[in-house]
């Protein structure tokens, strides 16, 4: 280790600090000066809701940008200079989210990539090259053909080869992002063994996971960011999982409390009912009945296969198993018309994938699922239109000059606004909401959550796919998926941390 | 969850005879070669005499370089469609600085030894001008290159008023007609080029590197490789070796006409593709991308010895592509895009 000593610990060099770090995207702040001090031999957790700004500190900490003030360290040394990549690998490696795999060559060559062992001249010696891969795999013991394509591998051994090749630079210090996010229980597990293990030799962690329980069972410290600022920083063992999940939510800054909507009776009619859906690697077996007038949520984190529900149900998936049926009578699978003319209105989750055609008006956006009513055969009279989306700029209160402005004109919530008034154009008996909120101001998220309610009560049923709380406050009931499956139903007067809790998977560890 | 993990190792188990296949790839117009080669000796007698396969081999030596250029652009990921006009360009402006303006020339008279390195550097130019648009401006590598293909055909349709060069310098036509120990320079630099190139893919870190750029450039990035310079290279060097196919049929055809070149690019994206280069980038080797060029010679060659009108050329050399095509989709099991 080296000998510098940091004057405010006794505990030696941490084997990583980020000290004062402040970032900003544009007019967005992604890191306000924040710091993080990740002591040696220790495996500390970096949590956060999204937005957090944990991705961009781990962009910093691993050299891939610079922050815009305030400095890095490691081992109790100034950082090096961002061009030497060689001497970041050897001070500190990541496991992203998104695999640094190339998929076209062999794991031996991955792992010894722009460094390939070389024979005679500077010619590269490929059996020397597979024999060092299957040296470095095997110290590590990581049970993997060095001959095999990468784009073979499971993610578990995807990220078992990254490991690998980060150790065999001499890195001591590992980001692991969200490894656990596209693993099963026993991988899972026997992840959590090797850094067990890895740990006892000397390795250093930043476990990043949205999954409270992991943290608790792998991690000796922890800190937690939001909204861009560090909030704590404390050893695992002297903190609540209450207490973790208060600071990661910090004091409630809810709009609403629940909804207006008189409670449901359970004498309502069943609108919409899934019996058994299924998409393999997403989701299994999924049950659930939304009334007439009903708001359901449904929550969980990205990998619990909540969207991927949503998107079964509307047809942009085709299910493996499992039905659909809206107002008893059922609709064919992965159709997304079949799905519109059985009365389902749909909010897809991203509004500039599959929301909107940004370089058309509001007037074309909004009419799009019924253009075949707008005129007499396939022709669309502009009139009517321009008088149909006059009527529902006005109802959602979209602010805008007029039915004809191009809707890459508009601010978020208002194209989110057009968005929901696309999914209300043919007046749905099943209104299917993913993320409804998602990026929009708070002015446009109470006009787009009161549309919730009013459609309701005129005797929609609403099933709402979202993580916001303000969202899920507006719903009758809460199903929390985890992992494919639903763990558990909320009913309506939860409190915030029970949710988050549930969401997080805490009480339910993923390992069993 | 329990059926979960029983899916992820169900997918291990079907990783391993891909991979069996997917080495195979490499060496499957190898096969097809040798059909190709019992079907020509059986249907024209002259066809497996050593003149009619040198002359296939010379035949393709300029499509050669073009699909040598292409398949190296396209491995690390990018495109260049402007290759085929400076096959014309670039010989065309190193001659017209020679050559008196009474056979077109620009006048000015350079001496005759700067045709060759003249064309080649003008080769490379046109390369470097392609970089700099695609890397430098951040514009989109299809386009730029189509711009530019547009661009330096007027160019040189421009400075030669549209008409042919024919008094051409000797050492462009020494290189087009001369015979090394009993086979045209052509053929032999056209091995050249395509040996060198092999062994730099397959043995270089800098020729690796094309690969990792293509399969996945931030990665490649993230390992310390410089991405944009190696693709500039790339670029530069795919300008050069169009500039050599150039050369090399000036020197055979003993002129320069306007259209040199013209519409070449087509048959080049063919040869590549059938030699299982991907264009996604990252995929593909150099000497799959050869066989693709002797696939489509031979096939060429067959044809005329059969007396097949020329007029069938097209709609046959296309339905081979489609065949390729399809039979790769076969082979490796996976959508393309």
């Amino acid at each position: 280790m080296s000998a510098v000593t940091d004057t405010s610990s006794a505990a030696g060099s941490p084997a990583a600090e980020a000290r004062q770090i402040s970032k900003r995207y544009g007019k967005t702040v992604a890191l306000n000066e924040v710091g993080i001090r990740i002591a040696d031999g220790e495996s500390h957790a970096l949590v956060g809701r999204n937005g957090a700004g944990k991705s961009t500190l781990v962009s910093i900490l691993t050299g891939l940008q610079p922050p815009d003030s305030g400095e890095v360290s490691f081992g109790g040394e100034a950082a090096p200079a961002l061009a030497d990549r060689d001497a970041w690998r050897r001070r500190v490696a990541c496991v992203y989210q998104k695999s640094t795999i190339i998929p076209t060559l062999t794991v031996a060559e991955n792992l010894f990539i722009n460094r390939q062992a070389l024979g005679t001249g500077s010619l590269i010696s490929w059996p020397k090259l597979r024999r060092r891969a299957a040296d470095v795999l095997g110290e590590f013991g990581v049970d993997v053909d060095p001959a095999r394509a990468a784009e073979d591998l499971t993610v578990e051994q995807r990220q078992l080869v990254e490991i690998a090749r980060a150790l065999s630079f001499g890195a001591r210090f590992i980001i692991l992002d969200e490894p656990t996010a596209q693993l099963d229980g026993p991988a899972i597990e026997r992840l959590f063994e090797r850094m067990r293990s890895l740990q006892d030799s000397g390795v250093t962690f930043l476990f990043i996971s949205h999954h409270l329980q992991e943290i608790f069972e792998i991690c000796q410290a922890v800190t937690v960011f939001r909204d861009a600022r560090h909030i704590l920083t404390s050893p695992v063992a002297a903190l609540s999982k209450d207490g973790l999940v208060e600071a990661m939510t910090g004091e409630a800054t809810g709009l609403r409390d629940g909804n207006t909507r008189p409670a449901m009776t359970d004498q309502a009619p069943v609108v919409l009912d899934v019996d058994g859906l299924g998409v393999a690697g997403a989701f299994d077996d999924v049950n659930l009945q939304v009334r007439q007038g009903e708001v359901v949520g449904v929550a969980g984190s990205a990998s619990s296969g909540k969207v991927a529900l949503a998107e079964a149900i509307v047809g942009l998936r085709k299910p493996d198993s499992g039905s659909v049926q809206v107002t008893g009578r059922p609709v064919r699978a992965g159709s997304v018309p079949a799905a519109l003319a059985a009365g389902i209105g749909f909010v897809p989750q991203d509004r500039h994938k599959e929301g909107l055609v940004a370089d058309l008006s509001i007037a074309e956006n909004a009419t799009m699922p019924i253009a075949h009513r707008l005129g007499r055969f396939g022709s669309i009279s502009p009139r009517r239109r321009r008088e149909l989306a006059n009527g529902m700029i006005t109802s959602l209160a979209i602010k805008a000059d007029g039915p004809d402005q191009l809707v890459s004109g508009l601010s978020g919530g208002n194209q989110q606004k057009v968005v929901m008034a696309r999914a209300l154009s043919n007046e749905p008996d099943a209104l299917v909401l993913i993320d409804p909120t998602a990026g929009v101001d708070v002015r446009s998220k109470q006009t787009l959550l009161d549309v919730v309610d009013q459609t309701a009560e005129r005797g929609t049923a609403v099933l709402m796919i979202s993580d916001e709380l303000d969202d899920l406050r507006t719903c009758d009931r809460v199903l929390v998926m985890f992992h494919g499956t639903v763990i558990r139903e909320v009913r309506s007067g939860w409190t915030d941390n029970e949710l988050v809790s549930a969401i997080e998977g805490i009480g339910e560890s993923s390992g069993d | 969850m329990v059926t979960e993990t029983s899916t992820r190792a169900t997918g291990v188990a079907a990783a391993r005879p891909k991979l069996a296949i997917a080495r195979l790839r490499d060496f499957a117009l190898v096969p097809a070669i040798i059909v190709l080669l019992v079907v020509g000796a059986l249907v024209a007698p002259a066809f497996l005499s050593t003149g009619n396969l040198i002359n296939v081999l010379q035949q393709q030596t300029e499509l050669g370089l073009l699909v040598l250029a292409e398949a190296l652009i396209l491995v690390s990921g990018k495109i260049d469609l402007s290759l085929e006009s400076t096959v014309g360009f670039a010989p065309a402006l190193a001659i017209a600085l020679i050559i008196p303006k009474a056979s077109h020339g620009l006048g000015l008279g350079l001496p005759e030894w700067t045709g060759i390195p003249v064309c080649l550097l003008i080769g490379a130019l046109v390369g470097l001008f392609n970089g700099f648009l695609i890397l430098k401006l951040r514009l989109s590598g299809f386009v730029v290159t189509l711009g530019v293909l547009i661009v330096v055909r007027g160019l040189q349709l421009g400075f030669t008023t549209g008409q042919n060069l024919f008094d051409l310098p000797l050492s462009f036509t020494y290189l087009g007609t001369a015979e090394w120990l009993g086979l045209p320079a052509s053929v032999w630099i056209f091995a050249a080029a395509f040996a060198v190139g092999i062994v730099a893919l397959g043995y270089f870190r800098q020729g690796r590197s094309l690969y990792a750029i293509g399969g996945n450039s931030d990665a490649a990035r993230a390992a310390g490789i410089r991405t944009d310079r190696v693709i500039w290279t790339v670029l530069v060097i795919g300008g050069l070796l169009a500039a050599l196919a150039g050369l090399l049929m000036a020197g055979r055809l003993g002129s320069v006409a306007a259209s040199q070149g013209q519409n070449m690019i087509f048959t080049v994206f063919a040869a590549a593709v059938i030699g299982g280069v991907s264009l996604n980038g990252g995929k593909g080797t150099l000497f799959g991308a050869l066989c693709g060029v002797l696939v489509l010679g031979l096939v060429q060659n067959i044809l005329t010895l059969a007396h097949v009108s020329s007029y069938w050329y097209q709609a046959i050399n296309g339905a081979i592509i489609l065949v390729a095509l399809m039979l790769s989709r076969i082979t490796s099991g996976k959508a393309q895009d």
